[in-house]
């Protein structure tokens, strides 16, 4: 494992260059039906305080009763993250008044989760590899939403949100770039999904990021004061916190000054981090075991019945790939982003050439659907159909120019592609007879140009088979158009 | 024939299912009592109109044959377990209107067994007192009076005083009350009855409003052991709703009353001696207690509970830690009592509702549990109380490995004080609860009865302690007692 993995992203100060350091908190709703201490449903969009039951409420003497559907999600996101399962964990209170907090305090874990250490392996666009450390995962509560915008003078709370089950994911501060981070939280999403343990949503908040950043002069050991940059909810504003927030660092170290600990907020539309609140002002959240509910424990075979019904994971499968379809490394880690274009690719794949069925996704179909804007669950073209069209390739049925012109016919019709091909003839011709007519045709009307390509200027040939495809509608074989113009020209 | 009133849970169910008298009849005639002796201030909120409603109900259920075990018994209800629609205030101006659109566990399945409604009983603020002086509905009085001093006002003992009260003062035939760190046991002793603190776990805590959590218990307040015993039964039980209800079976808790004590041995802690500060009249009630075991046919064995000094202190930082975080809730944000100004923020308004909505001792017991709590005290103080519980806790194991049954203490090492006696000084309030509390920090069952007057006239209890979910031994020991003592005496209040 490479714990703190090379990379040469430096940002540039007066004094020299520095290097930035990052770990991410990750918070991650739980896929579950129920809340993690109530059997209040867990809807997204439902219509204000609908969801709510008198445990989420915390009224006087509400006791909450841990959801077993929550603790097998833990644990299965554990096992993802190949990381330590504790079979006790403890819950702890953590305390602060809110107006969306009704208990006044959250339910979460403190100093015994049941997620400890872990890793998760980044796929870098230059298709390397990079280990990061997860430090530990626990549930806690969601809390509800105060909503200021909707009356002049009173806030309203939704507490809908409040007592949901989120995971909070805390990585190592092992990640040196925006790019690193950036692929964390997309290749943490991508398992979440695999698993089916949260859907990643960052637009709906399902999934948030809190981003730990400092910065260190290139070579210098040990680490600099961190600041925390709070609830930042999509990929590209993480990459962009910790480029701006790591540059006020350096400037403030090199101004000769000290960087304070603090909680900040991200301004997309400004562009900068703003204090939240000092490390004086922080919460004294007197953590303490809660006393309504026992330590969660669970033995081993709990662990191993979870173990057993997880999918094949993205590592795995990308490695399969390669070794199974010959795929390059990175072809191979786009591919199983998301599991059911995975399973697209495959069903792509199977028995035909791996690299070709890559590129006619990778390329094609994927360009097809970002234009479409569609997920490949409702892609116009199913996978059978793309793999007849491969077949079509491969056995010379079609060239692959043809190829391209029957894939947007089945991308606007959804048909096979043997269907139009025969329905609109366009078969290639295979028939020498018949690419000899051709040929004759154009040399007879291009004399000159016969003579310049016997006289050596063989690049015109190029021409010539331009001229034979364009008489036979790009339906005679390039291939024997090519051997066939060099025997009749050059004889 | 004796007055409705003053029948015992056992009499009246014969007297029902006899056709005697109906249960409307028993509740009226405690209606009528509530009126006649409403100085006690036992309830904060009676329910006359439930109650008979509740009553008729149980007449039809009585003569259809399916009565339960509470079949017509009219009780008092603490204040602090919810009530699905009548008023629920735990003795606190900051709950003074809520309405809980709930039934606790522990109430319902009492309602369940047939039991009648006559109201909610006062009780210190969230529990926190021993005299009931803590209430925001004014104190609970004892019914008793000192000899010769019939004017001196006492203190019914807390926090379950309005329930101890009323069932003293014949205004209920037991009540339901939750012990934390004596709140069952020592009202029971002050006011002559009879009071069990079950195990931790025996008794669902849904519902009921939370002081600390891990060391809240309800349980029974009646005037006989077999009373105590028939209410236990409809008390007790798993509830899947409380994580730390335990699921174990409910015994039949009556029939072991009459078992006796022969054989049993009876442990003897010599850290609650007169050497530790015991009076000397307590000591010799105590005593007495003894002799009584022993001619009953059980052995006394001295033993020893070498943590019990630090009882007190531990208690005083775990109960309050948990009540700092418990109490949080009641922010004024969406039910209770909400103080606000226009302009006043968020915080205003946190900080305006709870000076208005809690009394002074609630208010010193959030500040010293966040304090135990806060960040570079939590070592010392709150980590360090847990270590020291689990020694008490393993003092008492100790114990009933040794061989010991069942473990006899003094309930309080006083009898009942007058009010304003102690209220200004809270160490002294607490050492009340210097008996009952070790019980508590180790989870155990504990039973106060009543076995002798003071040389004041006073109604004095003594504590039997069990091993955990072991109600049965302290209930046949506690009858034993019982039997022996003869207590027969009645509050001067009632003598007229």
């Amino acid at each position: 494992m490479d714990a703190t993995p090379e990379t040469s992203y430096r940002l540039r100060g007066e004094t020299g260059d520095w290097e930035v350091v990052i770990g991410l908190e990750v918070h991650a709703q739980v896929i579950s039906t129920a809340k993690l201490f109530s059997g209040a449903s867990t809807t997204f969009g439902a219509a204000p305080n609908s969801q709510v039951s008198l445990v989420d409420a915390a009224m006087p003497g509400m006791l909450p009763v841990i959801n077993r559907a929550c603790v097998e999600q833990a644990v299965r996101t554990g096992l993802g993250l190949r990381a330590h399962i504790n079979t006790t964990s403890v819950f702890a209170r953590k305390n602060y008044f809110y107006a969306d907090l009704p208990q006044g305090y959250q339910i979460s874990q403190y100093e015994q989760p049941i997620v400890g250490e872990g890793s998760l392996v980044l796929d870098m666009p230059d298709g390397a590899s990079r280990t990061v450390g997860i430090e530990r995962l626990h549930l806690e509560q969601d809390a509800g939403k105060s909503l200021h915008d909707q009356h002049p003078s009173r806030s309203f709370i939704d507490l809908n949100r409040s007592g949901v089950a989120l995971m909070e994911i805390v990585s190592k501060p092992d990640m040196r770039s925006p790019e690193e981070a950036g692929a964390y939280l997309r290749k943490l999403r991508s398992i979440l999904r695999y698993l089916g343990t949260c859907d990643g949503n960052m637009e709906e908040g399902s999934m948030r990021a809190d981003v730990n950043v400092s910065v260190r002069k290139v070579g210098e050991p040990g680490l600099r004061t961190r600041c925390e940059v709070k609830n930042v909810n999509s990929v590209r504003f993480v990459m962009q916190a910790i480029e701006v927030e790591a540059m006020r660092h350096i400037e403030i170290w090199e101004s000769g000054a000290e960087v304070e600990q603090e909680t900040r907020l991200f301004d997309p539309a400004r562009g900068e981090t703003r204090s939240m609140r000092s490390k004086e002002e922080a919460h004294d959240y007197r953590y303490f075991p809660d006393p309504d509910l026992l330590p969660l424990t669970f033995d081993d075979a709990f662990v191993d019945r979870i173990r057993a019904t997880l999918p094949e994971l993205p590592d795995d499968k990308k490695a399969r790939f390669i070794a199974d379809y010959g795929l390059t490394p990175y072809d191979a880690s786009v591919l199983v982003v998301d599991r059911k274009e995975a399973d697209f690719f495959e069903a792509v794949a199977k028995g035909r050439d791996g690299k070709a069925a890559a590129n006619w996704v990778i390329s094609t179909l994927f360009g097809t659907l970002n234009k479409r804007g569609v997920g490949i669950e409702d892609s116009p073209v199913s996978a059978e159909n793309l793999g007849k069209l491969i077949d079509l390739i491969a056995d010379d049925t079609i060239s692959g120019r043809i190829a391209k012109e029957v894939y947007e016919i089945m991308v606007e019709t959804g048909g096979a592609p043997d269907a139009i091909v025969e329905e609109r003839g366009l078969k290639q011709v295979t028939d020498t007879g018949a690419i000899e007519a051709a040929i004759d045709q154009v040399m007879a009307a291009n004399p000159d140009k016969v003579e310049q390509v016997k006289g050596g200027k063989e690049k015109l040939l190029g021409w010539f088979t331009g001229q034979v495809m364009k008489a036979t509608q790009g339906k005679a074989n390039p291939g024997m158009v090519n051997e066939l113009l060099k025997k009749k020209i050059l004889g | 024939m004796t007055a409705l009133t003053d029948l015992t849970i056992a009499e009246a169910r014969a007297g029902l299912a006899a056709g005697d008298f109906t249960a409307t009849e028993l509740t009226e005639a405690h209606l009528a009592a509530m009126e006649a002796r409403a100085g006690l201030n036992a309830y904060i909120t009676p329910t006359a109109e439930r109650a008979l409603a509740m009553a008729k109900t149980s007449d039809a259920r009585i003569h259809a044959g399916q009565a339960g075990t509470m079949e017509g018994i009219p009780i008092a209800m603490k204040d602090l377990f919810c009530t699905n629609g009548v008023r629920t205030t735990a003795g606190s101006t900051i709950l003074g209107t809520f309405v809980p659109p709930y039934e606790s566990t522990v109430s319902a399945k009492l309602w369940d067994a047939g039991a009648v409604l006559l109201g909610k009983a006062n009780q210190d603020e969230f529990a926190m007192g021993s005299s009931n002086e803590t209430s925001a509905f004014g104190n609970a009085v004892n019914p008793w009076t000192r000899a010769g001093d019939p004017d001196t006002t006492l203190v019914p003992g807390g926090s379950s005083g309005g329930s101890a009260a009323a069932v003293a003062g014949r205004i209920a035939m037991a009540a339901t009350g939750t012990d934390t760190g004596g709140s069952i046991r020592q009202p029971a002793s002050f006011c002559g009855i009879v009071g069990l603190k079950p195990t931790y776990g025996r008794c669902s805590r849904w519902g009921i409003v939370a002081f600390a959590s891990s060391l809240d218990q309800a349980g029974p307040m009646a005037r006989t052991v077999t009373d105590t015993a028939i209410m236990m039964g409809a008390m007790a039980g798993h509830d899947p709703q409380d994580s730390t209800s335990a699921p174990v079976a409910v015994p039949d808790f009556a029939a072991a009353v009459e078992q006796g004590v022969k054989g049993l041995k009876v442990g003897i802690p010599k850290e609650y001696r007169p050497e530790q500060g015991l009076s000397p009249e307590i000591d010799a009630i105590w005593a007495q207690g003894m002799a009584m075991l022993r001619d009953a046919g059980a052995e006394t064995v001295d033993i020893s509970l070498p943590h019990t000094k630090y009882a007190l202190p531990t208690y005083y930082i775990i109960a309050p830690a948990e009540a700092s975080s418990n109490l949080a809730r009641y922010d004024g944000v969406r039910y209770g009592l909400r103080v606000l100004e226009e302009g006043d923020s968020l915080n205003d308004m946190y900080c305006k509702t709870r000076a208005a909505g809690f009394g002074a001792e609630v208010k010193r017991r959030i500040l010293i549990g966040t304090y135990a709590l806060s960040a570079g005290y939590y070592d010392a103080y709150y980590l360090k109380a847990q270590k020291v519980r689990t020694l008490i806790a393993q003092d008492f194991k100790a114990a009933f490995d040794g061989g010991v049954d069942v473990i006899l203490t003094p309930t309080t090492p006083s009898a009942a004080f007058p009010i304003g006696a102690e209220i200004d000084d809270p160490v002294t309030m607490y050492l009340n609860d210097v008996f009952t509390v070790p019980t508590s920090l180790a989870g155990l069952p504990g039973l106060s009865v009543p076995v002798a007057l003071t040389s004041e006239g006073l109604p004095q209890g003594l504590q039997l302690i069990g091993r955990p979910f072991d109600e049965e031994t302290v209930l046949r020991a506690g009858r034993a007692l019982e039997k022996a003592a003869g207590f027969t005496a009645k509050p001067r209040l009632l003598e007229g």
